[in-house]
């Protein structure tokens, strides 16, 4: 049985029915038609359905949509500054660190995550941030170096 | 993509509303607190509860407070919050040291503690879909009759998977369960029992509300973690120990537990007995290790070769043991679990 | 045109589709929704070796929701990637092979529906004896997998000797003979495939699917379906990933096109990560025996390869594949003489293919190791053994493999000087080591995979007075970054900036033929196509603006968006203005360009596995730390330098090398597809172990050690801009040189992939009870390998052909791959 929920989804708000059984990342997905959240599993074992629930990384895969009802959920669709590329997509493009650019939209909101609460991490910091995203195309080095460059700009742009 | 299957979804206000919403059908319903491990099982149609009781809504679960004589950790509390708390960093190192561990960033920021030390034992030839499962004729554990491990075992012999479980055990934690009928308080390791199906002494009409870590001065705490990768991977073994020593470094208080060798985590009550009383030598750490290692009885249904994660007892026992002793043994955690602290 | 200085290739530069995907906007095929669509799911066999007896889909067709339930019988034409191998149906017809294989699809309004009706239909099968293993497969001609092959259940067996093998031998100083075993492992990209087809308003048929080879899927669609294939359009989505995986026609694409034909609706599916295993077409797992022939200075006299090709069920690639077991052990080092047997045999289990480094990667692990071992008994360094006998630029090699520049001597002096191999090579303390090996890949195969002779690629541009010059391209995006490289192609001969050239890839109704991103071919040919396109504009535009300047057009420049004259750079134009004086002056523009490799130097049978317009080389040293008390093993750095020509853009040719450390990592360390057969007394499965992402391991961000890299830009006069594949390559020396940096480390020999913690440890403890201290294969089982073709070297005057092959129909060498 569907039942209404409203979901603040980039800072807007999205009302729609939903069944219980819907993961956030199949109301996203398909009732919202955000597709820039991918899947690669399902069952929590890949990363690539990350968003930020209350700006928290988390698996849209293994969270019923029903239970986010009013929370903030940040997409890759939310990152981007009216037509400018946030500091990390700018990154991310021109460090190389998006090769097939599937692993991208949840390594992005996890970096995201990661530099709103430590503006400067450690490679090795955001090694271990990062350790919940596969990515099979670029061995991370490049997707590291461009959240250091992301993390400089951001810096940066605080002063 | 894998899809859940339908179910009634209860999401009671308050611990009494979920609590009776249980009671009325205790055998069809389960708990859903984080998810992160039902839900892939559901998935996967290993279980197929006809209600979820959330326990999202229900705020007197989610609470953490440190206190000088003892820790109480709400069934609800976020591995990500345990993971992140600085008090306990200092306190519970061992518990930090597990949590920090267990899966990944994103899991953590939605699994609970309690969702952790009820996991569900783990079988290579259990988490698997629907149709793998019956291309080998199911097993014991799920719609079959016959344990594919060993096929001769009365019992199924899924592996009790959860790191939380034994770190907090070797810190001598206590857990209330709580159900319609009352509530009850049992020392952690009396929550488990030796049998991969009936993992847990838990009735399906209870939930876990609270953890009790008791406050021991002085008290240094540790867990070591055996997988492939520094990340995603669950335990194929988990050492626990928390020591207590006196001004003259004489072991007053010690307790070895092992996780993921078995179908429930284990206490090593011959290495407390061995290291109380004693100071904390090479000698001592040694039959620590000794002690342990027969305890571990690790079956073909997981990753890495049984004879590799039995021999790796032994190593584990010793670095964990070294480092409450206050060794520097920083280099060999980066080298074996990739992470830092 | 080699005079030109350069603008826009080899300076580090965004990729043209970088926007689109750190924005979430590339469109993957599961991100297509179409009105009216519909879902599919597939129903596979839950037995590894059976006849269909019987399919009853009544009860999955009454549950509301369902609109279709396709059977083998709905598509009984077979396919398959190689002419020689159309041995899949879109739906198993008679019998299923292995445990995965369809039988079934649904199609219903949901794809949860789809779920649940695939438990409704009843299938009555008669189980057959399971084949599991290539020893088995060898021991059991009966039953037969597949009713056709070599022999029972050997698909293929090959023998092929080059010069005089057995004199090689007897001037050796001395002879090793090693075997080793690679297991199988798989691609693992993040998306698994999807695809959906659909009607378009005129009734053709479009299928937009995850494919590195529409053009092959095309052909397959068309020939099943029996479509004309003008009547049907695949456009490849950029893809999440392929690494070889998604190269072959699949099932689930030729199972959503008849049913978007049989219900007027679109069709979509997405396989779930379990099924992405039961496609596969990964790393065949190999068995490999090498005797090697050496001189007291560590020259190669002659060798012997024999391999043995665990196939699973089907044929995919797999001839190709038996064939590249044996290819390219050629032209890394100069080898006088050389025999290769190869065999690939059938077993129940999903079927192997092309992976990165498609059958390349096993033999190169056992040559590397096999080196090292050889550089050990001689007491020479084993940088400098390879120095000694590296092969030539501009050799014809001993199976006529046609290699111009060869930058592999450079490569090792850089990873060797850069890492300080010298100094730490036997000299680190124990538990510390330090290991080399090298490798070479091709930039394309020569040959295309249905002979003909047309060109591999194909490249159309359009220029107009808007100043845009649009390309188009058969070519995949696979995420490798094709369409950055045409771009980057046709603006630097046209001298306009990247974002003045828009492309048009991967759609058959658009753009002209490229036959797919597989075998590093992309860059080599589409580039060269691109070039060959850009020029003919070139040459148009500056034709009618010569004219109209007044000068003549071998004087003009075309850079920076504009058109001017060399000695006069204030006499010109833009280039918009430009195009619109060629426009009114030739009419619209339109020009073409294409590719087609030389023809192959190899006349034998089989000549046509190996030959490429280019080679790459590449060098790596790895460092390890390895704790002799537990086996644990950590990668502690690599330093690479790969012979890449020309790096196109520097950002993306990092990304390649990186991504190729990485994934050559996962399978030396860890990843590796493999499958249970339960105890056969009470059950006949044979199942995948553990077919998740889960377990199924794979390096994250806290494994992946730093790595240096040089990118060595010696240009080969057959790459486009002098620029050489960097996808595959840098994949193939990690195995061997973690194995050798383990010996240096702790003295013991792993003599299979992968290599973990376990084996380490064991032949710690086998060293110390005084056994050798090896892990890996005790013999190499009988294998009737044919009678080998005799073919002579280029330095014994042969001219390509073997001298014992029975005359062949006219020129059908690549029928035969």
């Amino acid at each position: 049985m569907k039942q209404p929920i409203s979901l603040i989804v980039n800072g807007e708000r999205h009302d729609t029915l939903c069944q219980p059984n819907l993961t956030l990342l199949e109301v996203l997905r398909e009732n919202l038609q955000l597709t820039g959240t991918k899947h690669g599993c399902e069952l929590g074992e890949c990363g690539a359905c990350a968003v930020l629930l209350d700006g928290e990384p988390v698996l849209s895969c293994l969270v019923l949509a029903m239970e986010c009802d009013g929370q903030q959920i940040t997409t890759v669709e939310g990152l981007t500054r009216g037509a400018s590329l946030h500091p990390l997509q700018a990154a991310f493009a021109d460090h190389g660190a998006a090769q097939c650019g599937y692993c991208t939209p949840g390594v992005l909101v996890t970096a995201k995550a990661l530099l709103d609460r430590n503006p400067c991490p450690s490679r090795t910091e955001v090694r271990e941030a990062l350790s919940g995203n596969l990515c099979r195309c670029t061995g991370y080095l490049q997707i590291l170096d461009a959240v250091d460059a992301a993390a400089h700009v951001l810096r940066e742009e605080k002063r | 993509m894998l899809r859940l299957p339908e179910f009634q979804l209860l999401s009671p206000q308050s611990l009494s509303e979920a609590l009776a919403l249980l009671q009325a059908d205790p055998e069809h319903s389960s708990i859903l607190a984080g998810g992160t491990d039902l839900l892939p099982n559901m998935k996967r149609r290993q279980q197929t509860p006809r209600r979820l009781i959330s326990l999202r809504n229900v705020a007197e679960l989610g609470q953490l407070t440190v206190a000088a004589d003892e820790v109480r950790i709400g069934g609800s509390v976020r591995l990500r919050t345990i993971e992140t708390h600085e008090a306990l960093a200092a306190e519970l190192r061992g518990l930090v040291q597990a949590v920090s561990q267990i899966a990944t960033v994103h899991i953590r920021g939605t699994a609970t503690i309690g969702g952790n030390l009820c996991l569900d034992t783990r079988c290579e030839y259990y988490n698997q879909s629907q149709p793998w499962r019956q291309a080998i004729g199911f097993c014991k554990k799920k719609d079959g009759d016959i344990c594919w491990v060993a096929t001769s075992s009365p019992r199924c012999l899924a592996v009790s998977s959860t790191d939380a479980a034994p770190a907090l055990m070797a810190l001598g934690a206590q857990v209330q369960l709580c159900s319609a009928s009352g509530t009850r308080e049992l020392p952690l390791a009396d929550l488990y029992q030796n049998d991969g199906i009936h993992y847990l002494s838990k009735r399906p009409d209870e939930v876990l509300t609270l953890i009790r870590i008791p406050q021991r001065a002085g008290q240094r705490s540790a867990y070591w973690k055996l997988r492939r990768r520094g990340s995603f991977d669950f335990p194929l073994l988990g050492v626990a120990v928390a020591v207590q020593r006196d001004d003259a470094g004489i072991v007053q208080h010690a307790q070895v537990a092992l996780g993921a060798v078995s179908s429930r985590p284990l206490l090593v009550p011959e290495a407390s007995a061995l290291l109380c009383g004693q100071p904390l030598g090479d000698e001592q750490i040694r039959q620590a290790a000794e002690a342990a290692y027969p305890l571990a009885k690790p079956m073909d249904h997981a990753d890495m070769s049984l004879s590799y994660r039995k021999a790796m007892v032994k190593s584990l026992v010793t670095s964990a043991l070294r480092e409450v002793r206050g060794d520097d043994v920083s280099q060999d955690r980066q080298r074996l679990m990739r992470v830092l602290g | 045109m080699k005079d030109r200085p350069l603008h826009i290739i080899g300076k580090a530069r965004r990729r043209v589709d970088a926007r689109a995907k750190v924005t979430g906007e590339t469109r993957y095929a599961d991100d297509l929704h179409l009105p009216r669509m519909l879902h599919c799911r597939m129903l596979r066999s839950p037995l590894p070796h059976a006849k269909i007896v019987s399919i009853d889909a009544s009860r999955a067709k009454a549950l509301p929701g369902v609109h279709l339930v396709l059977t083998g019988a709905d598509m009984p034409t077979t396919f398959g990637i190689l002419p020689v191998s159309q041995d899949e149906h879109a739906l198993c017809l008679d019998k299923v092979r292995f445990v995965g294989d369809p039988v079934a699809a649904v199609v219903a309004q949901t794809e949860l529906i789809a779920e649940e009706a695939l438990a409704l239909i009843d299938v009555q099968y008669e189980p057959l004896q399971t084949i599991s293993a290539p020893e088995e497969a060898l021991a059991h001609p009966e039953p037969r997998i597949h009713d056709y092959g070599d022999s029972g259940n050997v698909h293929k067996a090959v023998a092929l000797s080059f010069g005089s093998v057995d004199q090689g031998f007897a001037e050796a100083d001395h002879v090793f003979e090693d075997t080793f075993h690679y297991a199988g492992n798989t691609h693992l990209p993040l998306e698994t495939h999807a695809a959906v087809a659909a009607l378009d308003p005129d009734g053709k048929l479009t299928i937009w699917s995850s494919t590195q080879t529409p053009h092959y899927v095309h052909r397959s669609i068309a020939k099943v379906l029996g479509l004309p294939p003008s009547r049907v359009r695949v456009i490849s989505t950029p893809q999440g990933g392929g690494f070889g995986g998604k190269t072959d026609p699949f099932n689930h694409e030729i199972v959503v096109c008849k049913a978007a034909m049989m219900l007027g609706r679109p069709v979509k599916v997405c396989l779930s990560r379990e099924e992405v295993f039961y496609c596969h077409r990964g790393r065949h797992p190999v068995l490999m025996k090498l005797r090697c022939g050496v001189k007291q200075d560590g020259t190669l006299t002659a060798l012997h390869l024999q391999t043995l090709l665990d196939g699973g069920a089907y044929g995919s690639y797999g001839v190709a594949s038996t064939f590249y077991t044996g290819a390219l052990a050629t032209v890394t080092y100069h080898l006088p003489n050389y025999r290769f047997e190869g065999c690939r045999v059938f077993t129940n289990k999903p079927p192997c293919g092309p992976k990165r480094g498609h059958g390349t990667v096993q033999p190169r692990f056992g040559q590397e190791v096999q080196l090292d071992k050889i550089a050990e008994k001689l007491a020479i360094d084993p940088a400098e053994l390879r120095l000694r006998i590296v092969e030539k630029p501009g050799s014809l090699t001993a199976n006529f493999l046609r290699v111009q520049s060869i930058g592999l001597a450079d490569c090792i002096r850089s990873v060797v000087r850069r890492s300080g191999f010298s100094d730490k090579h036997r000299k680190l303390p124990y538990g510390k080591g330090v290991g080399i090996a090298c490798s070479s890949y091709l930039s394309g195969a020569g040959m295309p995979i249905y002979y003909n002779d047309m060109p591999h690629s194909g490249v159309q541009l359009k220029l107009d007075r808007s100043g845009l010059v649009t390309a188009f391209c058969g070519v995949a995006e696979v995420g490798q970054g094709c369409d950055d490289v045409l771009c980057a192609c046709v603006a630097e001969v046209l001298g306009v900036d990247v974002a003045d050239v828009k492309v048009v890839t991967g759609d058959s109704d658009l753009s002209p033929v490229d036959l797919g991103s597989y075998s590093s071919r992309v860059t080599m040919m589409m580039g060269n196509a691109a070039i060959a396109a850009a020029e003919r504009a070139r040459e148009l535009v500056a034709t009618a603006v010569a004219d109209k300047l007044g000068i003549a057009s071998d004087q003009l420049v075309f850079a920076h968006g504009r058109v001017f004259d060399a000695a006069a750079p204030e006499k010109g134009m833009s280039f918009r203005e430009a195009v619109v004086i060629a426009e009114a002056a030739t009419g619209t523009i339109g020009t073409t360009g294409s590719y087609k490799p030389e023809k192959p130097a190899a006349l034998f049978k089989g000549g046509g596995v190996g030959p490429s317009p280019a080679y790459s080389y590449t060098a790596a040293v790895v460092e390890v730390s390895v704790d002799p008390q537990t086996g644990w093993l950590g990668v502690d750095k690599i330093w690479i330098a790969h012979d890449i020509g020309r790096a196109l853009n520097p950002t993306l040719a990092r990304g390649q090398v990186e991504g190729s450390v990485y994934m050559g990592l996962g399978e030396a360390l860890m990843e590796e597809q493999a499958f249970r057969r339960l105890p056969p007394k009470l059950s006949g499965a044979l199942v995948h172990r553990t077919p998740s992402i889960l377990e199924y391991k794979s390096l994250t961000s806290l494994e992946m050690p730093e790595v240096d890299i040089e990118l060595l830009e010696d240009p080969d006069p057959n790459g486009p801009f002098g620029g050489k594949e960097v996808g595959q390559g840098p994949l193939l020396p990690i195995m061997p040189a973690i194995a050798n940096a383990i010996f240096d480390a702790v003295g013991v020999r792993i003599d299979e992939v992968p290599i973990t913690p376990e084996k380490i440890l064991k032949a710690l403890g086998q060293k110390a009870a005084g056994k050798p201290g090896r892990i890996g294969p005790k013999d190499f089982p009988a294998v009737s390998y044919p009678e080998p073709l005799q073919v002579p070297t280029p330095w014994q005057g042969g001219d390509g052909r073997a001298t014992n092959e029975v005359a062949r129909p006219k020129d059908k060498r690549a029928k035969n791959v």
